[in-house]
């Protein structure tokens, strides 16, 4: 089978799964067993044809007799959709796998939900991902992006009985469709100037730099507000924690990647021309999405919330290599963009694996304690070992700890950045570097961040009664979240492995690849040269496992017993959950430090004893940290655009006699400008 | 090939053996400068040998990520004295990993020492974790900034590498070396938990940070959450002494230079020991929040460092 036939099977099973789930409402085992099943199969045509298309020797086109008459649906498959399809492909197969367990929790729910809509709207939405990665023409793209958003918005929408969801509902479709038409406005330039909305015809667009700088900017804007860039980011934290928790894995680990994959096929394929002036907007932005994404996460105590708040820290860090790069093609140093891309490349796969793991496991969490509040777990190691040991692996993958996958794409994108010196420009030589430290400081922060999910949620005593009983959930969930787990781990050790098979996606789109990368062995990464930097994930892994058990071996064969005994309590009798260290307490020295970041609301209600006012009978404590670009950003706009529909509003009378008059008038200058 | 990787083997076990003694002789020579009694210089050995005899308590709600963390921590910061030359340049283990992957073995060990600090869910755990990750989240900046200065200089991020640059140039007075190394020392103050940051000797609840989150810790397992506390602080010193004034390091591996690299390495980090005691004696412990513009300043030299780099070294 070439790969576009693979493809067109996954195509196939999202929609037939959407079909399926029809009669979900009468027979709940239909989404439960059927649509999740051809999900599955769907998944795994996708990942296959992705990794075949990564592999073939050309691209693979087909086209659709749908759409325009004189516009058929262009589809094309080539590695740079491949790599794409491969991701979406393996997440919406773990997300298969752990479907039916999850649904559990919602057919059994007291006030159920339509069935029918969600089995629905996931299949549409997995389906509209894919068609976005493979159109090979400007309105099937953006009639597949538009499908995509909008079986979102029904999922987000979910669970409609909170007013709250109905708000973060609007709120992303309001968002979708800035951006969509943003990005249709991008095409457009390249249209008018190519002469026709294949892609082809737009490659071969001869556009002048204010031109080309226009679309960039518009196509800049448009996939960055959908992949969730500061400061247009606030719709992201709210619309992707409300949506069900596989729902939420696919939106954050894998739609904010369609919108990157928009981005770099827009800028690298389609323009082509890269400034590297670009490139310093897109590290700005990046590097600050980084920042602001991963400080907002912090002080997070809703797990999904949190989870989300990550996305634009993990976006940011995509955006920044992605900058580097065009800088580097931009100036004439293409090896180094190639590199800068990988990065890239490689962020996007490790994000979706661990993202996806982490919303998986959030909702695993939820489906057994019914708890979504940090400050309402802990102890679930106990509970839920398996469970815990996966969230393990995903706390640290996204921290970027190595050997494992978030670490390789942080390491590659520093080695890009200490290339700065090779630049001409010296402001941009000083820039870059610190643009890096930023990095490192959002990678460091989100270090705690995850130190703080997973030592709050699993570890401690529980604190509630929920969490004292949560049990383990069921194999088809542990199985995907051990699918992406395992997957942490292997593309995080075989980093040679993984780099050898993407690429060919820069050699399509800048026309180079990286010769000298891992050229050694599959056990050395060289990037630029062995002198200048080497790194061996499967020797690291190798010898810490190999340290740390031959220390094992070593302390154990001692004569030595272990025994249990109560924890230290200052001599006040049994400790109990609520001397522990809360999730606000974690982060509070964080949100001090940091403390303009946020808009800070913090209430302490003290009160004191009757008769001896020295004594404190009881205090209760209260911070809430609002994102800033609501007041600064979000509300302005929103007041103007209200004050200006005020302004037009005027001329709206109610009585029809002025109507007409309007019409007359309207009608008498149509007449004059005709004449 | 083969000899190489025995003496970085040999040197890494060096690291093990020797990193005891060298916090035997800090906390030797504090008590002198402090009119004290001082313990015998290998104190620290016989410490860690009776926890090692001693029988282990573990809290009753322990988990298994409580016995496992010790391991990790002491490879994942053996591995990271691995990287760092000792003895010799020009060994294997120097690429397996470089700078950056040194920083994220620390802060693989620092994430497990913080989740072991939660496990147990006291107080003091919760307190020592928070705190750990704040310092750590402020204090790997600064150590990275320090990197890349040296690293674009050099232009490698090879240790060994970028301590042979230091030592083909010759004795060049570079500022931006200057100003990497003073933040390099004051991040190493902070991450191996010297006063003023933290105090290594304190049990007083409101002010360790360290010591908080191990205190769940008996026997075997402490021993080696000790262990590698005194392995990180001789990386540290270590890494201050070969990177800036790498002079006397062994380059080729004959019985000769390497023995004339052991004697300098114990002559530097003899000394590096007495500027951290005077260091230490010649302050007072800072309260937590003083903690951020401390590594902010430490940061801020490394940043001015990279910035005389690009202004003054390579002429933009």
């Amino acid at each position: 089978m070439s790969p576009i036939d693979l493809a067109y099977v996954a195509l196939a099973g999202a929609l037939a799964s959407a079909l399926v789930s029809l009669g979900a409402e009468r027979w709940p085992l239909l989404l439960r067993a059927g649509s999740f099943a051809l999900l599955g199969v769907s998944g795994i045509a996708a990942l296959a044809g992705g990794v075949a298309a990564l592999f073939a020797a050309a691209p693979s086109t087909s086209a659709l007799p749908l759409g325009l008459p004189w516009l058929p649906w262009h589809l094309r498959l080539d590695p740079l959709s491949g790599f794409f399809l491969a991701v979406v492909g393996l997440v919406v197969f773990a997300v298969s796998l752990y479907g039916p367990g999850y649904m559990r929790g919602y057919v059994h729910a007291r006030n159920r939900q339509s069935l029918v809509a969600l089995g629905l709207f996931t299949g549409l939405f997995i389906l509209g991902m894919y068609l976005v990665i493979m159109a090979g023409d400007a309105f099937l793209f953006m009639v597949a992006w538009e499908l995509m958003s909008v079986a979102s918005y029904f999922l987000v929408a979910h669970q409609h009985q909170h007013a709250a969801n109905r708000r973060a509902a609007f709120l992303y479709l309001l968002m979708a469709h800035v951006a969509g038409i943003a990005i249709l406005l991008a095409f457009g330039v390249l249209a008018g100037f190519g002469g026709g909305y294949t892609f082809e015809n737009m490659r071969a667009a001869e556009l002048g730099a204010t031109w080309s700088s226009i679309a960039f900017a518009l196509a800049f804007f448009g996939f960055g507000m959908k992949a969730g860039m500061v400061p247009v980011h606030a719709w992201l934290p709210e619309a992707h924690p409300v949506a069900p928790s596989h729902i939420s894995a696919l939106m954050s680990g894998v739609m904010l990647k369609v919108a990157l994959y928009g981005l770099i096929r827009f800028v690298y394929d389609l323009i082509g021309d890269v400034h590297w002036e670009w490139g310093v907007a897109m590290l700005l932005i990046g590097s600050a999405s980084a920042l602001l994404g991963v400080l907002y996460a912090m002080v997070r105590n809703n797990l999904k919330r949190l989870l989300a708040y990550s996305s634009i820290e993990n976006v940011g860090i995509i955006l920044s290599a992605l900058g580097l790069s065009i800088i580097f093609v931009g100036t004439g140093h293409p090896v180094l963009g190639v590199l800068g891309l990988i990065a890239a490349l490689y962020h996007i796969l490790g994000h979706a694996l661990f993202k996806g793991l982490l919303f998986l496991g959030a909702g695993a969490i939820a489906h057994s304690s019914h708890e979504y509040d940090l400050n309402n777990m802990g102890g679930l190691i106990r509970r839920m070992p398996q469970t815990a040991l996966f969230m393990l692996i995903g706390c640290m993958a996204i921290a970027g700890l190595p050997p494992l996958t978030g670490f390789v794409s942080e390491w590659l994108t520093f080695q890009v950045a200490l290339q700065a010196p090779r630049l001409e420009s010296g402001v941009l030589r000083a820039l870059i570097p610190v643009t890096a430290a930023t990095l490192a400081l959002a990678a460091a922060l989100a270090a705690a961040t995850f130190v703080k999910v997973f030592g709050i949620a699993f570890l401690g005593q529980a604190r509630t009664r929920q969490a004292r009983h949560a049990r383990e959930v069921d194999i088809g969930m542990r199985a995907a979240m051990a699918l992406l787990a395992l997957g942490c781990v292997l593309f995080g050790v075989l980093q040679n492995v993984v780099i050898n098979a993407i690429d060919v996606v820069p050699q399509m789109l800048i026309g180079q690849g990286l010769p000298t990368a891992t050229a050694g062995s599959f056990l050395w990464f060289t990037p630029i040269s062995p002198k200048v930097a080497s790194y061996s994930a499967p020797l690291v892994f190798v010898a810490i496992f190999g340290i740390a058990g031959l220390t094992w071996l070593f302390v154990h064969t001692r004569r030595t017993t272990t025994r249990r005994g109560y924890p230290w309590e200052c001599g006040y009798g049994q400790v109990n959950a609520r001397m522990q260290y809360t999730a606000t307490a974690f982060s509070q020295p964080i949100q001090r430090i940091f403390a303009p970041v946020w808009d800070l609301r913090e209430d302490i209600d003290e009160k004191r004893h009757p008769s001896q006012p020295q004594i404190v009978a009881s205090i209760r404590h209260q911070v809430q940290a609002f994102d800033k670009s609501w007041s600064r950003l979000y509300e302005p706009i929103g007041h103007l655009v209200l004050a200006g529909a005020r302004r037009i509003g005027l001329i709206q009378t109610g009585s029809i006699h002025t109507y007409l008059a309007y019409s007359f008038f309207t009608l008498l200058f149509l007449l004059w400008v005709v004449t | 090939m083969i000899e190489a990787w025995l003496v970085a083997v040999a040197q890494t076990l060096l690291y093990v053996a020797g990193a005891p003694l060298l916090a035997g002789w800090v906390k030797r020579l504090k008590c002198h400068m402090q009119n004290r009694a001082a313990p015998s210089l290998f104190q620290p050995y016989r410490d860690i040998a009776k926890l090692l005899r001693k029988h282990t308590v573990l809290a009753e709600n322990a988990s298994w990520l409580f016995r496992t963390a010790p391991y990790v921590i002491f490879g994942a910061t053996l591995l990271a004295a691995a990287v760092v030359p000792l003895v010799a340049l020009q060994l294997p283990t120097a690429a397996i990993a470089d700078a950056i992957v040194l920083a994220g073995f620390l802060a693989l060990a620092r994430f497990f020492i913080a989740l072991a600090g939660l496990d147990v869910g006291t107080a003091f755990g919760g307190m020592g974790s928070s705190r750990e990750m704040m310092i750590g989240a402020l204090a790997e900046p600064a150590l990275l900034m320090t990197v890349f200065t040296v690293s674009m200089s050099a232009s490698t991020t090879n240790l060994s590498e970028a301590m042979g640059f230091t030592l083909t140039s010759g004795l060049v007075l570079r500022p931006s070396f200057v100003f990497a190394m003073l933040g390099l020392m004051l991040v190493a103050v902070a991450e191996t938990g010297r006063v003023p940051v933290d105090n290594p000797a304190t049990h007083l609840e409101l002010t360790m940070v360290h010591e908080a989150m191990i205190l769940e810790y008996t026997g075997r397992h402490l021993a080696l959450i000790e262990w590698a506390s005194a392995i990180k602080l001789m990386l540290y010193m270590t890494l201050i002494a070969n990177l800036f004034l790498p002079w006397g390091i062994a380059i080729e591996l004959a019985p000769r230079e390497l023995a004339g690299g052991l004697v300098a390495i114990a002559a530097k980090l003899a000394l590096l020991g007495m500027v951290l005691v005077v260091w230490e004696i010649s302050l007072a412990k800072m309260r937590v929040f003083r903690v951020p513009p401390y590594l902010g300043s430490a940061f801020l030299l490394s940043l001015l460092g990279m910035l005389t780099n690009v202004v003054l070294e390579t002429g933009g």
